[in-house]
């Protein structure tokens, strides 16, 4: 039973979460609409906030297949990171050697930009939907095998004794103690690799392609809508927020144990320090 | 004795590599459980009771000697002795229930029946109503009797238990005390059991072990004759404490 009083002060907790970024995003636009406005800077350079959601608004029927392909886009191409990350993560730790040879390789596919590879993609893949999946898969599966390969090694050695004392398989191991350890780890992997998967997205249609957000942002700049570019930039950080908040989600509906364990050592801690 | 010992460990000797040095853990351990009976390792802190059970346990091999399980020294003792480490190891994504049904499940028991036997159990060990609660929300006395109800319920013949009452407070500690004494009774498997505690070694043993410190051997086996079933009233029984004073001289802990 939630007595009124916890149920308050749940609401109060998140909102004061929720409020003060809330309050700074607001308190900037403010700021940006009035300078405007005041130094009376032409729309061509500067847009107001007003001006861009007023064009946004007035484009939505032009915007809405671009969102659309860009969210395919990086849809697809995160779960193809997902499935290979965690893959690669499992075999990492599992052989040795197998660490050895990759891991190596993996930092060294980190180095090349990714604007130099683009243009590679297209010339292979052709201008389909398929190069800006790689390019997407590209950026944001590395995250999610180094957390992979380094949650699973971080298990605590003797939880998986203990498991053998009970006459536990390898696989037993990896699916009881090792995976459901290593999630955590995971799931930060993930928050990073989403973050930048729409960025990765909106760079693979810069090299060619006929849709996405990306597309409608070099239209945009070429023929001066400055008030379009800022309703792209707008459009990508929400989706990037979307896609992580869903993310969010599924990591506190998962790892429920793991927020309210962290959040009790935590308390500890600071009761410890306080006496 | 009646029959062969369930456990024998003839001339056990076990090393560690620590950063390029060779730690001498334990040297030429002879010791044997019988069936049902509850059997006592005592020594400093260091001197290698865990490595021993890890030993009896099957996850380590001995590098000199060996270790027969019902006679038979190439037996496979995996899967087939319950082991309580010194740390609860209670899993943290794990309810308490499903902490407690690990056994069962790895060794794809029937879970319906486990779970009944499981459920029967918690009060008797103070856990009843945690059942859906996470290991970090229990007391650690919940937490260690939640680790040895799990180990209980792989229902296997014999019972290693490292420290159970290693990490719990002296108040704690004594009412657990008499508690195992009534569990042990009740469930009669083979017990070996880990502590530093004298006083505890003495009131729930049939026969202790002595160990040096590191590297560590058998410097003492005695019987303790104390009737069962035991209780704490006998701690001023003569027998308890001329058992506990010759423990007290070979740790060289006596007067001081
Ligand atoms: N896996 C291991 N690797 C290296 N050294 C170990 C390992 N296990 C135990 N030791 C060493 O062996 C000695 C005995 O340890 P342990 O069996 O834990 O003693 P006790 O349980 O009596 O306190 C200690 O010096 C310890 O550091
Ligand atoms: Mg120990």
């Amino acid at each position: 039973m939630a007595d009124r009083a916890t149920l308050r002060r749940a609401i109060g907790t998140r909102a004061n979460w929720v409020l003060p970024p809330l309050g700074l995003i607001l308190a900037l636009l403010l700021l940006w609409q009035a300078a405007v406005a005041l130094f009376e800077i032409q729309p061509w350079l500067l847009p107001s906030p007003l001006q861009i959601l007023r064009a946004g608004w007035a484009a939505r029927p032009l915007l809405w297949p671009h969102v659309w392909q860009t969210t395919q886009e990086t849809v697809l191409g995160f779960l193809s990171a997902l499935v290979i990350g965690l893959s690669l993560g499992i075999l990492i730790d599992r052989s040795p050697r197998v660490r050895a040879a990759i891991y190596p390789l993996l930092v060294f596919s980190q180095t090349i930009p990714i604007i130099a590879i683009a243009p590679l993609l297209i010339i292979w893949f052709g201008y389909g939907i398929l190069p800006k999946i790689i390019v997407v898969a590209l950026i944001c599966f590395f995250p999610i095998v180094v957390n992979t390969a380094d949650g699973l090694r971080a298990t605590d050695p003797e939880q998986i004794a203990l498991l053998r004392t009970m006459g536990a398989t390898r696989r037993d191991t990896f699916l009881k103690v090792q995976m459901p350890g290593a999630m955590p780890m995971v799931f930060s992997g993930i928050k990073v690799g989403i973050t930048y998967s729409v960025v990765g997205a909106i760079i693979g249609e810069w090299v060619g392609a006929a849709r996405g957000i990306g597309v409608f942002m070099l239209r945009a700049t070429a023929s001066f809508r400055t008030d379009w570019v800022f309703v792209s930039i707008a459009l990508t950080a929400a989706l990037s927020l979307t896609l992580f908040g869903l993310v969010t989600v599924v990591e506190r509906l998962t790892l429920g144990w793991h927020y309210a364990a962290t959040r009790q050592e935590r308390w500890e801690e600071i009761s410890e320090e306080k006496r | 004795m009646d029959a062969a010992p369930i456990i024998a460990a003839r001339g056990v000797s076990k090393a560690f590599q620590v950063d390029g040095r060779v730690v001498q853990a334990l040297r030429d351990i002879s010791m044997y459980a019988n069936e049902r009976e509850f059997v006592t390792l005592i020594g400093p802190s260091g001197c290698g009771k865990s490595t021993m059970l890890n030993l009896i346990a099957g996850l380590l091999e001995p590098d000199e000697g060996e270790i027969a399980f019902r006679g038979n020294a190439r037996a496979r003792r995996l899967g087939r002795i319950s082991y309580m480490p010194q740390r609860d190891m209670l899993l943290p994504w794990r309810r308490l229930l499903d902490n407690i049904l690990l056994g069962p499940e790895i060794m794809r028991r029937d879970r319906r029946a486990a779970r009944q036997r499981a459920l029967e159990l918690l009060p008797l060990f103070g856990l009843e109503g945690f059942e859906d609660s996470y290991p970090f929300e229990l007391s650690g006395g919940m937490r260690q009797r939640a680790a040895l109800l799990r180990t209980l319920l792989c229902e296997q013949e014999v019972v290693l238990l490292d420290e159970p009452l290693g990490a719990l407070d002296a108040l704690t500690r004594r009412t657990m005390r008499d508690w195992l004494i009534e569990i042990w009774e009740r469930f009669q498997q083979t017990m070996i059991f880990v502590t530093h505690d004298v006083d505890e070694a003495v009131l729930l043993s049939d026969r202790i072990y002595v160990f040096s410190p590191r590297p560590g051997h058998i410097i003492r086996e005695l019987e303790i004759p104390l009737p069962r079933p035991r209780s704490e009233a006998m701690i001023i029984d003569p027998a308890f404490l001329g058992a506990r004073d010759a423990i007290l001289a070979e740790l060289g802990l006596d007067h001081g």
